[in-house]
């Protein structure tokens, strides 16, 4: 790194070097059965210059030559944004667990016993379950060094199991599945069986459903994927500079249902999102995104802070061979009092959605959504009567939030980033096939 | 480079190995709140082995080839770890081949300016359109070079040149937003993506008309299918059914999945091919050496063959098709689709609407996914079709079907033929991968489209 910044003296203003090492071990089961392992080690450098009030950026992945990165770098600056901040100088950043050393040491033997246990286990309860598991382990390096004296470095380990089964009869199948990731190593792997075990025992039968609003119960899944993904687009603080969020100008207004609280969190410790700092060497900070109904902060990285006259919230993520941009680390929804069986007790008829497929494709930024029931169960006089199919469910994910019946009591971690109760929501549109 | 590889790749105890090595350059171009966002430059070099001993796989993958020899032996050790009922690869005759691709326009040696300039000017169009709050254009150029080599002795270099432009208009009004889009493809063809200006201009009228549009009452309707959604209805609905890693190690899917079994009326032919010059999903070899095919999934009705990797197609006893594909160096080939398309019919698309009451026209796509059975894909573009006739503008709607009784509810097939090349597709954690998907019109019966 300091060759890079020895090579630049003269070329730029300003210049910021982040280095990623990274050694990553997949080991992939197919159809019950070990199919294969990897790895995959990789280097990865990201060089951001200011060059003439103007911002270059350049990657480079397994590439020794400086030269050209630098070369790359200087060619985009004449087309970059305004270098309208600074690279931040050394600062403390907060001590944030995020590196397990029984990672590291880890080997693809244990890995694979684990894998087996888990089908195994799986299958014991249904035994013509088709599995494709992946347990990963990962470990990376992260350097972080501008010219005007920041510096940041830090390891971290990641270590996450995924299981996808299908059950198969004629056409018919049926789609289970969950996961579990933390940056500690974990052998427990009972939780994440039993809660594919449970999708399994709901769907065994299966239920009809009739084309009207219902009430709906999100599922921590179901809300992580149908609700949140699309609600954290709108706290960009980019997307509210363009006009493009649909919470712009609405800060500090009461949006939503006051019993919904959602922070962002990057310092909770071995979480995958977490970090002493972020992309851009800002400290990593807890910041409140809804409160009580209320929204209380948007996103921001270094470049969007100043051209909306904000602070850096930390929240520059860097994702693949890309600058810098605002994005959540761990998003938790606070959990509320209500227990799971009384909001199944509460409903006369209604839907459970664990998995809406497609919903993500809507036109995300008005909040609409529309998904077919991929993973989801029919509630008829507070029991819980199978799996429906066939269904579309759709709705707008700020008028869902405006007013819910009731939040979980038990929040659980989805995807590893997302913290998340159960959502009881009073209507919602189905359309189901007669 | 080629005695080196062929020199390491032999030394090993594997029943197969082999090596790809590349080097990519891409530049990436967007422009978000109105204006230029961000240029940026990206380059990267790397490779991996993948080895094969009696049925496992084992994948290491490298940026630095210094230690070639380690990472052969990490490859062998890893497939020796997962090795199990000792299935072998049948082997094939060795390969030798240097592909280059010749571009027009090629989009590498274009200078920013001129990219710069063009785009400029789409966004211009957009914002001084009425009510459009916002633009949005992400371009990609990539230049790819590909050597490949195996324990066979097979050494194939190819170039991969690829470009994709996406265009968006965001029209915003009382807390309202909607927004529409224009996706374009080439084979790193940049004058592919030139004097666009009047179809940007109707995007951007577009969106700004979806404010005003109505929300679709969900509800099952006759559905008339655009060339470019009923293209992605191939892809998601039925060409992913027909990748044979789905199906080779599930039984239950193999007796679904029959060749010889009626999945539609006889107008219907879904064909996957690989070999047409000039689309996005084209090539000359796979990522495992095999030759590109065309391959019929439909024939008449009736499923004929399936996508195929040299594994699942020796596993299933039947004939590679040459669609093992890698998005990059950082995975493994797996089973993916290249150009596929519903081969046009004979009907108009006067006389496709002429037999509706009731119906709802879709066009143009945001995307699509399958669960297999289940598919969804949303269009960007939607009316109503009233007596025959095109009426009102629809906001965006979200079709839902299950594969085999939609295939089977087609009762008309289009004359006109059109391909789109803006696709990108996604499998296994590897996207987007270049693939293009066409069809005519047609029209389907009893489609559920989700509403309020």
């Amino acid at each position: 790194m300091e060759r890079v910044l020895d090579a630049i003296k003269g070329k730029a203003e300003q210049t910021e070097i982040f280095e990623v090492s990274t050694q990553i071990v997949p080991v992939h089961f197919e159809a019950n059965r070990l199919k294969q392992i990897q790895s995959k080690e990789i280097t990865s450098v990201a060089l951001r210059i200011f060059k003439d009030g103007r911002v270059g950026f350049a990657f480079g992945r397994g590439v020794d030559d400086v030269k050209n990165l630098i070369d790359m770098a200087v060619e985009t600056a004449p087309f970059g944004p305004s270098a309208n901040f600074e690279f931040p100088s050394l600062s403390d950043y907060p001590d944030v667990a995020v590196f397990d050393s029984e990672i590291p040491i880890l080997t693809m033997e244990q890995m694979v016993e684990l894998g087996k246990q888990l089908i195994a286990k799986v299958r014991e309860h249904t035994p013509e379950l088709l599995c494709d598991v992946e347990v990963t382990k990962g470990v990376s390096s992260v350097h972080l060094v501008n010219s005007q004296g920041g510096e940041a470095r830090w390891d971290k380990s990641l270590f996450s199991i995924n299981l996808e089964g299908v059950l198969m009869k004629g056409t018919d199948m049926l789609f289970v599945g969950d996961s579990d990731s933390s940056c500690r190593f974990f052998t427990d792997i009972d939780i994440l069986a039993n809660r594919i075990i449970t999708q399994l025992e709901l769907a065994k039968s299966k239920a009809a459903t009739s084309t009207k609003q219902l009430p709906i119960i999100f599922t921590p899944r179901g809300v992580a994927s149908v609700l949140l993904a699309p609600l954290m687009l709108a706290f960009s603080g980019k997307a509210v500079l363009e006009g493009t969020s649909w919470l712009k100008g609405k800060l500090g207004e009461r949006v939503f249902d006051s019993k919904l609280t959602i922070r962002d969190d990057a310092t909770l410790p071995y979480r995958p999102g977490s970090c002493p700092c972020d992309g851009e060497g800002i400290p990593s900070q807890r910041i409140p995104l809804i409160a009580k109904g209320e929204v209380a902060n948007f996103l921001y990285d270094l470049q969007t802070a100043a051209l909306s006259a904000k602070k850096s919230t930390g929240s520059g993520r860097r994702s693949g061979d890309r600058p810098p941009a605002p994005n959540i680390s761990s998003v938790v929804i606070e959990a509320g009092e209500d227990r799971f069986e009384d909001m199944v007790k509460d409903m006369k008829e209604g839907l459970i959605v664990e998995q809406l497929m497609g919903a993500e494709q809507g036109n995300l930024l008005s909040g609409d959504f529309s998904g077919n029931v991929l993973l989801g169960y029919k509630v008829a006089n507070g029991n819980i009567v199978g799996r429906v199919k066939d269904t579309m469910v759709s709705g707008n994910v700020y008028q869902v939030l405006k007013e819910i019946i009731g939040v979980g009591n038990e929040a659980r971690w989805v995807d590893g980033i997302f913290l998340v109760p159960h959502l009881y929501c009073p209507r919602l549109s189905v359309v189901t096939r007669t | 480079m080629r005695e080196q590889f062929t020199d390491i790749l032999s030394k090993y105890n594997a029943d197969y190995v082999e090596i790809r090595f590349e080097q990519n350059q891409t530049t990436q171009i967007s422009y978000r709140g109105g204006k230029l966002e961000e240029v940026s430059r990206t380059c990267s070099s790397g490779g991996n082995i993948r080895a094969l001993v009696k049925g496992g796989w084992g994948f290491a993958c490298f940026n630095s080839a210094d230690k070639l020899d380690d990472y052969v032996e990490l490859a062998v050790k890893q497939a020796k770890l997962a090795c199990g009922e000792g299935f072998t690869l049948p082997s094939k005759e060795p390969v030798m081949d240097i592909v280059e691709v010749l571009v027009k326009d090629n989009a590498a040696d274009t200078p920013l300016v001129k990219k710069k300039q063009l785009f400029d000017e789409y966004n211009d169009i957009m914002l001084t359109s009425p009510q459009i709050q916002d633009s949005r254009i992400g371009y990609q150029d990539v230049n790819r070079k590909v050597i490949f080599a195996n324990s066979e002795g097979s050494y194939i270099e190819q170039d991969k040149p690829d470009l994709t432009l996406r265009v968006t208009a965001i029209a915003r009004r009382n807390g309202e937003i909607q927004q529409a889009g224009l996706s374009l493809g080439s084979v790193g063809d940049f004058s592919a993506i030139e004097n666009l200006h009047d179809e940007v201009k109707e995007v951007a009228k577009r969106a700004a008309a979806l404010l005003h549009a109505p929300q679709v009452k969900g509800d099952e309707y006759t559905v008339v299918l655009d060339p470019i959604i009923a293209g992605v209805f191939a892809h998601e609905a039925f060409g992913h059914l027909s990748e044979a890693d789905f199906v080779y190690q599930n039984e239950p899917l193999q007796q679904v999945m029959v060749l010889g079994k009626r999945f539609g009326g006889k107008h219907l032919n879904i064909v996957d091919d690989a070999t047409i010059t000039g689309l996005r999903g084209s090539y000359r070899y796979d990522d495992e050496g095999m030759p590109a095919t065309k391959t019929y999934l439909i024939h008449e009705g009736v499923l004929v063959g399936r996508l195929h990797s040299r594994e699942t197609a020796a596993r299933m006893g039947e004939k590679p098709t040459g669609n093992a594909r890698a998005i990059n160096y950082l995975f493994p080939p797996i089973v993916r689709m290249t150009n596929t398309f519903i081969e046009p019919g004979g009907t108009s698309f006067e006389e496709m609407l002429g037999e509706i009451k009731d119906g709802v026209y879709v066009r143009d796509w945001y995307g699509g996914t399958t669960s297999l059975e289940m598919f969804t894909f949303s269009a960007g573009e939607a009316y109503m079709i009233r007596d025959g006739k095109l009426a009102e503008l629809l906001r965006p709607v979200v079709l839902t079907g299950n594969v085999f009784v939609t295939l089977g509810n087609i009762d008309a097939i289009g004359n006109d033929l059109g391909m789109n090349q803006g696709g990108g597709c996604g499998k296994g954690g590897q996207s987007p991968l270049p693939v293009s998907n066409g069809s005519p019109h047609i029209r389907i019966r009893h489609c559920v489209i989700g509403g309020r």
